[in-house]
């Protein structure tokens, strides 16, 4: 139940885009995102999912897989959807008291919930085809302009893997921790909500206990190695581009301009 | 009161790319007042295979009895599995949550649905056959040391009452005086309450004093099922799963080889000084 959460966990495999530069990935699921929100009708829509389930193929993550983080989001698409079908002006098809459904609605609705199904898809994707370490190099890199204005963009980025790679270990953790309790017999799933949120309790304290005795021992470990911060630090895998990356960002380019040509321009 | 596990397999993730098999057609008979060693290299499928013997994990294939019922059946009560087959998981005392010692051990007999005062009598009650101090009762675990929060998350444990106990690598992270304690009241525990008890470890030399039979896991197999003395007797294969039988079974075999008369098949350090005594004694 807890390996529901797709986002910021890794699918092991090797493929093409596992193998992709991180950089690449960064910037074309940010291209992929912007794209979403150029498109303006039906065929843009086509395109943006054809090249999405090429990429999800090309991956060889398995669908389901992919899908499952869906899970997590389903109310906000479903808020999403019925803000927009009841609530957007236009020529009603269908009205009882106040409130009417109009052509209009429906639509965004529907744009709406297809764009949010992409975004988390595709930033799933990102996630699912590079290693927390891999992405937040990347990230690093792509962010290093920012440094001339004082962004602290090697300690965001120091942050964020140390994030990202904590959620694995607090997921075990915490599976761990509910099996010690529940052969004690403790019961999270029945009697009322006020019940239920207290038998957290016995998972909770123990979970934080843990955290802060491995952030500890993290920040002791990365004291014990001299760690002082980004200023001269050199890496032992630096980011280089490939052939592979070239044709990454070629394929890119073309398709943030079909999605221009297709959704904006000719059939608006 | 019988475990009774029938073809049993497991697979973690399965129908994903990280698929891969942790219990393989495990099948294994355990009897009331047993006590037995669960031997294995780590990643061997020890834990997985005693989750399955109080229902924390369903098998992917094959079924495992309690008392003659299939526990996997629908409406099998779970409760009552997990009151009689009590689990300590390895490093227990991260399990601690309560204020004080007192109540945490209170948990797993409250979550019984037992009176107040049986609960309080049964946590009193384990608390001292775990030999812990009463002066520490009502302070809080956190402030213990770690072989004394590993005592109280046991008696976590015992104060449902179990008539089984299984116990997941206990000695893991002690100090030799700390293992010894702890393996001792294992050891008195199973003497004195005739309580079943499954002793995980990879130490053959932690398990070898104290049980009557070991089974030795090997990448998600069971390799031996057997008394001790013919286990040790197959150190050669058990060195090639990465185990070693204990040191007593390798001095008795080079005594042999040198031409003693010594009985190669001892386990424990004391059979063993009796029997070099003897062949002295004869030279
Ligand atoms: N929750 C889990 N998810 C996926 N794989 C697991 C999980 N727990 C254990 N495994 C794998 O199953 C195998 C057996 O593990 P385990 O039963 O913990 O062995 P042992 O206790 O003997 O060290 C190992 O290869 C381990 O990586
Ligand atoms: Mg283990």
């Amino acid at each position: 139940m807890l390996r529901d959460i797709t986002l910021g966990q890794y699918y092991r495999a090797d493929s093409v885009i596992h193998r992709l530069d991180p950089r690449v990935k960064i910037v074309a699921t940010f291209v992929f995102i912007i794209s979403l929100f150029l498109v303006k009708n039906f065929i843009g829509y086509l395109v943006a999912g054809l090249f999405l389930c090429l990429c999800i193929k090309l991956s060889t993550v398995p669908p389901k897989f992919i899908f499952r983080g869906m899970k997590a989001i389903f109310f906000l698409l479903l808020i999403t959807m019925v803000f927009n079908l009841f609530l957007t002006p236009g020529e009603a098809l269908l009205s009882f008291w106040k409130i009417k459904i109009t052509k209009e609605g429906i639509k965004l609705a529907l744009m709406m919930g297809v764009r949010l199904v992409f975004l988390i898809t595709g930033s799933s994707l990102m996630t699912l085809t590079t290693t927390p370490n891999n992405l937040t190099d990347g990230l690093e890199d792509l962010l290093k302009p920012l440094k001339k204005i004082r962004v602290p963009v090697h300690e965001i980025s120091m942050m964020m893997s140390i994030a990202l790679r904590f959620i694995p270990i607090l997921m075990e953790e915490t599976d761990k921790i509910m099996k010690a309790q529940m052969a004690r017999c403790a019961d999270f799933e029945s009697g009322s909500l006020i019940n239920r949120a207290r038998s957290l309790v016995p998972i909770l304290v123990p979970l934080f206990i843990s955290a802060f005795r491995r952030a500890n021992d993290l920040a002791m470990a990365m004291e014990a190695r001299c760690y002082r911060g980004g200023e001269g630090r050199t890496k032992m895998k630096p980011l280089i581009y490939k052939k592979e990356d070239a044709i990454a960002y070629l394929v890119l380019v073309i398709y943030l301009a079909l999605i221009i040509v297709l959704g904006r321009i000719l059939f608006s | 009161m019988s475990i009774v596990l029938s073809h049993v397999n497991h697979i973690y993730d399965e129908d994903t790319a990280m698929a891969h098999p942790a219990l393989i057609d495990v099948n294994i008979d355990i009897q009331d007042g047993e006590f037995i060693g669960l031997i294995g290299h780590t990643g061997s499928g020890k834990s997985t295979l005693i989750q399955h013997m109080n229902g924390l994990i369903e098998p992917t294939s094959g079924h495992i009895f309690f008392d003659g019922k299939d526990i996997g059946e629908q409406g099998f009560n779970k409760k009552t599995l997990r009151a009689n087959v009590g689990l300590v998981f390895q490093y227990p005392e991260h399990q601690l949550f309560e204020s004080d010692c007192f109540k945490d051990v209170c948990f797993g007999p409250r979550n019984l649905g037992l009176p107040q005062k049986e609960v309080e009598l049964r946590a009193f009650e384990a608390l001292s056959q775990v030999g812990f101090d009463p002066n520490y009762f009502y302070q809080s675990p956190f402030d213990l040391s770690g072989g004394q929060k590993r005592r109280v998350a046991i008696a976590g444990v015992l104060a449902m009452k179990p008539r089984v106990l299984i116990l997941d690598e206990p000695t893991a992270g002690l100090d030799p005086k700390g293992r010894e304690d702890i393996l001792g009241l294992i050891s008195s525990l199973h003497k004195e309450m005739k309580i079943t008890v499954i002793l995980v470890s990879h130490s053959m030399e932690d398990v070898a004093d104290y049980v009557d039979r070991i089974i030795v896991m090997n990448k998600g197999r069971v390799a031996f099922d057997a008394p001790p003395k013919e286990v040790f007797s197959h150190y050669k294969e058990l060195e090639e799963i990465g185990l070693a039988a204990p040191q007593v079974t390798y001095c008795m075999q080079d005594l042999a080889t040198a031409g003693f008369d010594v009985d190669t098949s001892v386990t424990t350090l004391q059979e063993a000084k009796e029997e070099i005594l003897k062949a002295l004694s004869k030279c």
